[in-house]
């Protein structure tokens, strides 16, 4: 027998093609003269009203193909009527009773600096860019609304039409919070903020699209992560029926989420334009159009009061926050129902009620980013934990015990409505014992000596601590195609996308597994329409629990038929028959072997023979002579083909903790100890789990410590480039991050399995608070934090210590009037 | 980011060189390309000519004199990092040039380029003025000298003429019994700093301090150099009321500004917590040097600054 591949450190296919510089992007497709190339003239206004657009200067320039307004979308003797109308909006959901999504080239009104206005196609980007600068548009402004406290304030709106810039209000309740906090024994209150970041994935975004007038078909490469979305989103607004268009993703240098929000603009104008210049278009975004253009995520401004007993045990959880979505919600209102969802992590609430405005702002709009919503969920409920420890004088770890779901109450209803519209159930987790082990790994118990021991020397540590839950993979479904040759090489399709996770080697182990083939002859093809049309995306930690099942699903089809097929050939029985390394053999019988290859050759009865394996079939009988060639419950081929459709989510879990030193004089911080806890369930590949926890962490510290949009009040963003939007480097990550896995098995799929994308990202801005308000004595209300920002907490502190009361220090809620 | 249309010229002798750059007066002079470039990308600079010295003769050299370092116009940063007798000479110039971005830009960026480009949140140009250096230049009307301290005029602005292109950089060597120190904080490894010193102490016959002076980057709209004569006669360990008094005396001509990456308080802050390493480590470096020399039979040259 050979080692089943899954659970193993396999090494990753893809790595030697991207490390050599072997990928293929979007940029890398269909290099040449042939191809032009687009740009797009963006609104340089964070609000205000399109007063006309002079496009005279652009038409003679030499190299200029085609120059588009709004108005030229509406032309119904060049377009179909679609391409006028507002992008869809993807999720609707009933609370969202005023969304708004913006046209493909802004009509009438700008609503953020980035919009697309105008759009290009030349010989090349430099053309038109050039030509770009030529194209002469008259404003007239309005006022612009940055941020959530103008959104609230609501002096100015940013869409006529939208009261009180809410695009939505949801509620949530569970029991009576406000009743049972007014009866506990003890209040806090908490005033916090998360400000905005972005995926910032190294490829942006990008589409190059080929119209084929002989075929009447399209062919579309694009940086996303749905293809199948793209095509059905492309198809109705070209007017084109879903059989013509064919879409397709190479290799895709990350995503994070950003790329899972569709159509962009150039995803339709691109092809658009290929078809009404008959040549192929391509659009490759820049850094600073991904910065202005694109999405970001992660900025809101949350009130959380919580009653609890004299051990911490959360009583009543009355959570209120307010979202800041942007300019547009094509994506509805997935992140802020995942905030006020995932906010209670592995805890029991008692009683909770959650409720969001979701608000509209003169800024790039917000799509989820790795973790979408949960980093902010996270965030207020471990800054509550962290504020009962302080207030109660307990540990930290112990205040979370009292509050965990326990390992005997799995599934555990919450009682509330996911994201997924499905109910809050968790299905498996332990936390205490992933409390005993982030324990262990980070030296908690110990840790007291070691910052008395630093604080003696003058230094200043402090060790934080979070925990989360996360629900992964979403439905509705993914499907996978299983192809073996005749070669016995396997080829497999599945249909979400791909933008560095390693499907390649992940799905090939599961394949070589179930079949029985060598896993170097496996072949893993993702996101191509043309080869499993039916298909949702790469989000929500999904790849490995969706796709990852429907591949282990239909390997074992593939599998059942080639046994059968074995089993005439070889006059066995199918009991008696083993498949190892693509050899079907009888077993204790080592004579008696047919290849897969061979199996596939007399799937497929043809007239002609090809090559060596139907030469080789040549000497195995299969089928009933009396019966027709392709019996009717069969069809020719070796395949299977297969879809998994889970009942709900599956909750991944963990915890991280962190040692930070911040120096009492330059107020930088620096990371002595990153340790994480992680459950994923049954491990497909722990070196690529563990790389995606490190991925994460290095996200989440940029997040927590490094990355935030500056926008000024007039809208304009600051630090639009990687010089000033500081992504950490390797330099800003520490060397090693300890890591410990728990594995409990989901009960809802075939492996057992959960996703494991996101998780690194999630707890990072709650660990970092918890570990700097540790170290300096102060709550931390505010994140990312800076050194710049510590210097003030620091000379408010020293200031306040004999002064006025602190704002931002937890306080009894009975003491506010103003709630 | 493209760039808008360009001429670009690639000359093979200064003379050409020159002569292009005196026919063009918007044209742009292309070493190293890690400022100019991503400028021309952005469009944020668009000018008609590029004048591309990479092909020009002699101008790659990194050479340590008995006067000081003389860095060419094409030396790139790595090569004078790397040049041990550049390090010996002058002992700050490598202790900041290991902050000036990271090994990519510095394997292509050349020192003089940086110079010239005049950026006050730049090591380089703060260097040469804390330790009066000067640069030479050339341009179809002759050559000159530009003293550090007259080079840079306002952010971004050197005293250049537009038909000049700088030839060379002079850092002086060390002096017998100083000691330097170069400190910085910046967000990430390699960024600019939100606050950067170079200190130079000089001690007398006796260890006490007989001059000292500072160069700031980032906390002035041009590098800033001042001299504090508050330390003359201190001795070490340098007390709290030493470094707080020569950080008054720096915050008197400091005008510190705030931007996205750092409070104008905080930055003020850091211009306190890094004069005082920076002096320390100076005084530090002087003491031991002057210490080191004295045990050696190296001759002094007797009088003192």
């Amino acid at each position: 027998m050979t080692t089943r591949l899954v659970g193993q450190k396999v090494p990753r296919v893809e790595d030697q093609r991207f490390l050599r510089g072997g990928g293929k992007y979007v940029d890398d497709v269909l290099v040449g003269a042939t191809t032009l190339h687009a740009a797009v003239l963006r609104s340089p206004h964070a609000h205000a009203r399109v007063v006309e657009i002079d496009v005279e200067d652009v038409l003679d320039v030499e190299g200029v193909h085609l120059v588009w307004t709004y108005e030229d979308l509406a032309d119904a003797a060049v377009m179909p009527a679609t391409m006028a109308e507002p992008l869809p909006l993807l999720i609707p959901h009933p609370a969202l009773t005023h969304g708004r999504t913006q046209y493909a080239l802004a009509k009438d009104e700008v609503n953020y600096v980035g919009e697309a206005v105008a759009f290009v196609v030349a010989s090349d980007r430099y053309v038109a860019e050039d030509a770009l600068a030529r194209i002469r548009v008259t404003y007239d402004f309005l006022p612009p609304v940055v941020g959530v406290d103008a959104a609230r304030a609501a002096t100015n709106l940013v869409h006529d039409d939208v009261p009180g810039n809410v695009g939505a209000r949801l509620e949530q309740t569970v029991g009576d919070a406000p009743a049972a906090i007014a009866a506990a024994p003890h209040r806090l209150a908490l005033d916090l903020t998360v400000e905005r970041s972005a995926c910032m994935p190294l490829e942006g975004r990008g589409t190059v699209a080929r119209w084929d007038p002989d075929s009447g078909r399209l062919t579309m490469w694009t940086s996303t992560q749905t293809a199948s979305g793209v095509r059905a989103a492309v198809a109705v607004k070209l007017g084109l029926d879903l059989g013509q268009v064919d879409v397709l993703t190479p290799d895709t240098g990350g995503g994070f989420g950003v790329k899972i929000n569709h159509p962009w603009p150039e995803e339709l104008l691109v092809p658009m334009a290929a078809k009404v210049l008959g040549r192929p278009v391509k659009f490759t975004e820049d850094r600073r159009e991904h910065f202005i253009s694109s999405a970001h995520e992660r900025g809101q401004v949350q009130h959380v009061e919580v009653g609890f007993d004299d051990d911490g045990r959360l009583l009543g959880l009355d959570v209120e926050f307010w979202h800041d979505h942007g300019a547009y919600t094509p994506y509805g209102l997935i992140v802020p129902i995942i905030t006020s969802t995932q906010l209670l992590g592995p805890y029991k609430p008692g009683a909770y009620r959650v409720v969001f405005e979701s608000l509209y702002t003169n800024t790039v709009m917000v799509t989820p980013y790795r973790g979408a919503g949960r980093p902010q969920g996270v965030y207020a409920m471990e800054r509550t934990m962290d504020a009962i420890a302080a207030y109660l004088g307990k540990d930290r770890t112990e205040v979370r015990a009292v509050n965990f779901i326990q390992p005997d109450e799995f599934p555990y209803d919450h009682q509330m409505v996911f994201q997924d519209g499905r109910p809050l159930v968790y299905d498996s987790g332990d936390y205490p014992q992933s409390l005993e082990k982030i324990k262990a790994l980070v030296g908690w118990d110990e840790f007291t000596a070691v910052r008395d021991a630093a604080r003696a020397e003058g230094r200043t540590v402090g060790i934080g601590l979070a925990c989360y839950v996360e629900g992964t993979g979403v439905g509705p479904y993914e499907g996978a195609h299983v192809h073996v040759e005749t070669s016995g090489k396997v080829k497999v399709a599945t249909g979400l996308t791909t933008q560095g996770q390693g499907h390649a080697t992940v799905f090939a182990q599961l394949v070589a597994d179930e079949l029985g083939c060598r896993f170097e002859d496996v072949e893993v093809v993702t996101g191509d329409t043309r080869r499993m049309p039916y298909s949702v995306g790469t989000f929500a930690s999904r790849a490995a629990v969706m796709s990852g099942s429907a591949i282990h699903l239909a390997a074992k089809r593939a599998k059942e038929k080639a046994l059968r097929i074995a089993a005439d050939a070889l006059e066995a029985d199918e009991g008696d028959l083993e498949i190892v390394d693509g050899i079907v053999s009888v077993r204790g019988a080592p004579g008696s072997s047919i290849s897969l290859g061979t199996v596939a050759v007399l799937s497929n009865p043809l007239r002609y023979a090809f090559d060596e394996a139907s030469k080789a079939a040549t000497q195995f009988t299969v089928g009933d002579p009396g019966r027709p060639p392709v019996a009717e419950d069969d069809e020719p081929g070796l395949e299977g083909k297969d879809f998994y459709s889970p009942e709900r989510s599956t909750f991944a879990s963990g915890m991280h903790a962190v040692i930070v030193e911040t120096d009492p004089e330059t107020c930088e911080i620096r990371i002595l100890k990153y340790a994480v806890v992680h459950d994923c369930g049954h491990l497909l590949n722990p070196m690529i789990v563990e790389g995606q926890v490190h991925g994460g962490v290095a996200q989440g510290i940029g997040g927590a410590l490094y990355e935030r949009m500056e926008y000024d009040e007039s809208g304009q963003l600051l630090n639009a480039s990687f010089m000033d939007f500081l992504m950490p480097y390797v330099t800003e990550v520490p060397d090693g991050i300890d890591i410990d896995h728990l594995e409990t098995p989901s009960p809802l799929n075939p492996l057992g399995i959960k996703g494991a994308g996101e998780a690194g990202v999630i707890p990072s801005a709650a660990v970092f608070a918890s570990a700097i308000e540790d170290a300096e004595g102060f709550p931390i209300t505010a994140m990312p934090i800076s050194p710049s920002d510590l210097f003030a907490l620091r000379q408010q502190h020293a200031a306040g210590a004999s002064g006025a009361p602190d704002p931002s220090r937890p306080s009894d809620p009975s003491d506010q009037e103003d709630r | 980011m493209k760039p808008a249309p360009v001429a670009y010229a690639r000359p093979t002798s200064l003379t050409e060189a020159l002569e292009l750059l005196a026919g063009t007066p918007d044209a742009k002079v292309l070493a190293g390309g890690q400022s100019l470039v991503p400028l021309l990308n952005m469009r944020l600079a668009a000018p008609t000519l590029l004048v591309d010295i990479n092909r020009l003769p002699g101008l790659d050299h990194v050479m340590a004199a008995p006067d000081g370092v003389h860095v060419g116009a094409l030396a790139r940063h790595s090569a004078v990092l790397a040049d041990a007798a550049a390090r010996r000479t002058q002992p700050l110039l490598a202790d900041a040039l290991s902050h000036v971005a990271h090994a990519t830009i510095r394997n292509r960026g050349t020192t003089v380029g940086s110079i010239v480009h005049a950026d006050a949140a730049a090591e380089m140009p703060a260097v040469l003025a804390v330790l009066d250096g000067h640069v030479e230049v050339a341009s179809v009307r002759g050559r000159r000298r530009i003293e550090a301290r007259d080079l840079v005029v306002g952010p971004l602005q050197s005293s250049l003429e537009h038909d000049e292109v700088a030839l060379e950089a002079c850092f002086p060597a060390l002096d017998a019994r100083a000691g330097t120190a170069f400190t910085e904080i910046s967000r990430r490894q390699g960024d600019y700093a939100l606050c950067g010193v170079a200190a130079v102490v000089m001690l007398d016959e006796d260890g006490a301090v007989a001059s000292a002076r500072c160069g700031y980057l980032a906390v002035h709209e041009t590098p800033a150099v001042v001299d504090l004569p508050a330390l003359v006669g201190a001795r070490g360990p340098l007390g709290d009321d030493v470094v707080t008094a020569a950080s008054d005396l720096a915050l008197g001509v400091l005008d510190v500004e705030g931007d996205i990456h750092g409070t104008a308080a905080y930055r003020r802050h850091l211009v306190r917590v890094l004069t005082a390493r920076a002096l320390r480590t100076a005084y530090d470096d002087a003491a031991t040097r002057t210490t080191t020399r004295t045990t050696a039979p190296t001759p002094t040259t007797g009088g003192t600054a």
